[in-house]
C-alpha cells in the first residue's frame, strides 16, 4: 500500500482505491447478496410477501432435481434440468478442447517461429474481429452457416454435399469457439514468449522429435497460460446465452436458457438466481477438479 | 568411441551478411578443440551448423566420415552446451539428465540408475531430486555437462559454457573440463572468447575474425607463432611498432621503425618494404643491452602486480614498449622518468602481416 502511494501520490491512490471499491461492493457484492438471499426465498404474489409463506427455503435449488419432470438419459431416469446441466458441460469441454487445439498451434506459431516484422499485422488480424459486438459477428456465423448460406454454397461448388451446419450443437460449438478462442490464444502467448528458445533447441539436441519438444518441455512451460485460458474459455461458454439462443437447434438445450426462461418468461427470479448460483458452483467445483488432475495451482492461473 | 568432424570449405550467409567465410578445419577423434575468436566473428554459427540447428549455405560438416546435410539436431551425434545452460527449471536434476533418455524411450527405472552414474562423474551424487532453481551456478554447469553426456555424443559442443561463473570457480571447472573430457574420451568442440580458456584447455585452437579461421595450431603455437596480427594480438599482449619490412630475403631481416632497424623474424604472406607492424612479447624484453636489440626508453610507468612487474618506456618516436618480469627478492624497479634501455632478441621481434 505504501509502495502504491509512494507510485502514484495520495490523489491519485485514493480515486483508484476509491473506484475499485465503488465496483467491488455497488457492482459485485451488493446484487450478489440480494441474488443469493432471493434464491432461498419462495417466487410469491405481492399479497403474500411478508407473509408467513415468505421463509427461508430450499425449494428454488430442489426444484432444479424434481422427477416429475424427467426422462431417460444415458440408460437412467434423470431430471430435465438435470440432463441440460450435464450436456453444457460437456459441449464446454469440447469447446474449450477444440480451442486449446486451434490456439496452441497459432500461439506457438507466433511466439516462436513468426518473423518480429510480421508480428503486429498478424495481431492486428486476430484483434480486428472483437471490433465487431458479439451479436454482429455470431449472426454472421448464422448467416454463414444456414443451409442455404455462403459456406454450403461453397460446398456445394467444389461438388462436395451439403451440411446441415446449425443442426444439434454444431452452430453452438463453431460459433463458441469463435468467441471464444482469443481468450485461449492469448495466456497461452503470454506464457511462450517467455519460453527461452534455447529450452526448445536443448530438447531437440538431445534427440527429442518436435512432438516430444512439445510434450515435455514446451506444453509445461505454457501450462498456466493454457489453464487460465481452459477456465475462462469454458466459464464464458457454460455462461454464454447468445451463441445458444442465436446458433442452436430445435433440438439443442444449454442451461442458460433455463435460467432466462424462469428469469424473464416466469418472472420468477428467485428460482433463476438459484439455477445460477448452482451453475456457478458447479463449475467452480469441476474447474478445481480438472486443475487438482493436472495439478496446476490457482497461482500459476493468475500469474 | 568419438568421432571427428571434417569442416570443409564452409560457409554461413545470413541474408548479406556472412558469418562464416570459407572455413575448413578436420577436428580429430578424442581432440578438444577450440574455436577462439572475439565476438561476431562467427564461432557460434559454425557450432550451430556443426549440431544442425542451421545448414551451411556452402561446404560440408562430415561427422565420423558421415555427412550431415539434411540431418536435423535430434539425428546427429552431437551434444551441445549453451552458453546459458537451458536446463530444464520444470524438471529436477535427474529428469534433466535422462531427459534425452526419455524420448528414446528407454524405461524409467534404467533412465534413473544412468543419471545416478553420471551423477558421480559430474560429482554431485546426492543432486538427483533437488530442482534447478536449488543449485548453484557450478552445480548447474555440471548437471549440463551431465545431461549432454547422457546420449553418449561423439561429438560435444560447448558454447562459452563457463562465461557466466567467476574467476575462481571458471578456473576451477576449466580442469574439470578436460578431466572429464579425458575420462570419456568424447571429442569436445569448445568456443570461447577467452584466450586462457582456450590456450589452458585445448589440444588444438582455432583463432577466427571475421568469419574467417585465421590460424589452427597448438596453444603454444598460436601463442608463439602467429601467423598474423590478428592472431598475436587477440592471443596474449603486445608492444606494436609500425615500419617497413627489409631485406626479406637474407637470413636475418630487418625492420625499420622510427626509432631505428631492429633484427627481426618475418612472418609469412610479407613483401620486400611493405608498411607492417613488428609484435614483441611483453615477457621477452628485459631492461638492459645484452641482446641484438636495443632501444633507449624513458620510464612512463612501473605497474607492480605482486607475481610480475610490468614496466611501460617511451621510445624517442613516442611509442610505447612493455617489459614484463616476473618479481623476486631484492627486485630493483626503476622510477618513474628515469632513462633505462629496453633490450629483446631477433626472434622476439616478429613481423606480421596485419589482418
Amino acid at each position: 500500500m505504501s509502495d502504491f502511494v509512494r507510485r502514484y501520490g495520495w490523489g491519485l491512490s485514493a480515486i483508484l482505491v476509491t473506484l475499485t471499491a465503488f465496483w467491488l461492493l455497488a457492482l459485485v457484492w451488493v446484487p450478489y447478496s440480494v441474488m443469493i438471499e432471493k434464491s432461498f426465498r419462495l417466487y410469491l404474489p405481492v399479497s403474500e410477501i411478508g407473509g408467513p409463506s415468505d421463509r427461508y427455503t430450499l425449494a428454488n435449488y430442489l426444484s432444479l432435481f424434481d422427477m416429475s419432470a424427467s426422462s431417460e438419459f444415458l440408460g437412467l431416469m434423470v431430471p430435465i434440468a438435470v440432463q441440460v446441466f450435464l450436456i453444457t458441460v460437456f459441449y464446454s469441454c469440447g469447446v474449450t478442447i477444440i480451442c486449446f487445439a486451434l490456439a496452441y498451434p497459432a500461439a506457438y506459431f507466433l511466439a516462436k517461429k513468426a518473423a518480429p516484422a510480421q508480428i503486429p499485422t498478424l495481431f492486428l488480424m486476430l484483434a480486428i474481429p472483437l471490433f465487431v459486438s458479439e451479436m454482429l459477428r455470431t449472426f454472421a456465423w448464422f448467416i454463414i452457416l444456414a443451409y442455404q448460406g455462403p459456406l454450403n454454397a461453397l460446398l456445394d461448388a467444389v461438388g462436395l454435399s451439403k451440411v446441415r451446419w446449425l443442426s444439434g450443437y454444431n452452430g453452438i460449438i463453431i460459433g463458441m469457439v469463435y468467441t471464444y478462442i482469443l481468450f485461449m490464444f492469448f495466456p497461452i502467448y503470454n506464457s511462450l514468449t517467455a519460453l527461452d528458445n534455447n529450452q526448445i533447441e536443448a530438447a531437440k539436441d538431445l534427440g527429442a522429435r518436435s512432438w516430444q519438444a512439445h510434450l515435455n518441455v514446451i506444453m509445461p512451460h505454457a501450462k498456466p497460460g493454457i489453464s487460465s485460458g481452459a477456465t475462462m474459455v469454458f466459464m464464458f461458454a457454460v455462461g454464454s446465452v447468445l451463441v445458444p439462443t442465436l446458433l442452436g437447434s430445435p433440438n439443442s438445450r444449454w442451461f442458460t436458457e433455463i435460467i432466462i426462461r424462469s428469469m424473464f418468461e416466469g418472472q420468477d427470479w428467485n428460482s433463476a438466481a438459484a439455477y445460477a448460483f448452482l451453475l456457478l458452483l458447479v463449475c467452480l467445483l469441476f474447474v478445481s477438479l480438472v486443475m487438482k488432475l493436472f495439478r496446476v495451482n490457482l497461482a500459476d492461473i493468475t500469474r | 568411441m568419438s568421432e571427428g568432424v571434417e569442416i570443409s570449405r564452409v560457409s554461413v550467409d545470413f541474408g548479406r551478411f556472412r558469418a562464416v567465410d570459407n572455413v575448413s578445419v578436420d577436428i580429430r577423434p578424442g581432440e578438444f578443440f577450440s574455436f577462439l575468436g572475439p565476438s561476431g566473428c562467427g564461432k557460434t554459427t559454425i557450432l550451430r551448423a556443426i549440431s544442425g540447428f542451421l545448414e551451411p549455405t556452402e561446404g560440408s560438416i562430415s561427422i565420423g566420415g558421415r555427412p550431415m546435410r539434411g540431418i536435423g539436431p535430434n539425428k546427429r551425434p552431437t551434444a551441445l552446451i549453451f552458453q546459458n545452460l537451458a536446463l530444464f527449471p520444470l524438471m529436477n536434476v535427474w529428469e534433466n539428465i535422462s531427459f534425452g533418455l526419455k524420448v528414446r524411450g528407454i524405461d524409467k527405472a534404467e533412465r534413473r540408475r544412468r543419471a545416478e552414474d553420471l551423477l558421480r562423474i559430474v560429482d554431485l551424487p546426492d543432486a538427483a531430486h533437488k530442482m534447478i532453481a536449488q543449485l548453484s551456478g557450478g552445480q548447474k554447469q555440471r548437471i549440463a555437462i551431465a545431461r549432454a553426456l547422457a546420449v553418449e555424443p561423439k561429438v560435444m559442443l560447448l558454447d562459452e559454457p563457463l562465461s557466466a561463473l567467476d574467476l575462481k570457480l571458471r578456473q576451477h571447472m576449466r580442469s574439470e573440463l578436460r578431466a572429464i573430457q579425458e575420462r570419456t574420451k568424447v571429442t569436445f568442440i569448445y568456443i570461447t572468447h577467452d584466450q586462457n580458456e582456450a590456450l589452458a584447455m585445448s589440444d588444438r585452437v582455432g583463432v577466427m575474425s571475421k568469419g574467417r579461421l585465421q590460424q589452427v595450431d597448438t596453444p603454444e603455437r598460436i601463442y608463439n607463432d602467429p601467423v598474423n596480427g590478428f592472431v598475436a594480438s587477440f592471443v596474449g599482449e603486445n608492444s606494436i611498432l609500425e615500419g617497413r619490412i627489409q631485406q626479406l630475403d637474407r637470413s636475418q631481416p630487418c625492420f625499420v621503425t622510427a626509432d631505428g632497424a631492429i633484427a627481426c623474424v618475418a612472418g609469412p604472406d610479407l613483401t620486400n618494404a611493405a608498411r607492417t607492424k613488428v609484435y614483441i612479447r611483453p615477457e621477452t624484453i628485459k631492461i638492459g643491452d645484452e641482446q641484438v636489440n636495443t632501444l633507449p626508453v624513458v620510464v612512463n610507468s612501473v605497474i607492480f602486480e605482486g607475481n610480475v612487474v610490468s614496466v611501460i618506456g617511451r621510445t624517442e618516436s613516442g611509442a610505447h614498449l612493455t617489459s614484463q618480469f616476473t618479481n623476486r627478492p631484492g627486485l630493483m624497479l626503476p622510477s618513474v622518468g628515469e632513462q633505462i634501455k629496453f633490450t629483446f632478441a631477433a626472434d622476439a621481434a616478429k613481423v606480421l602481416k596485419v589482418e
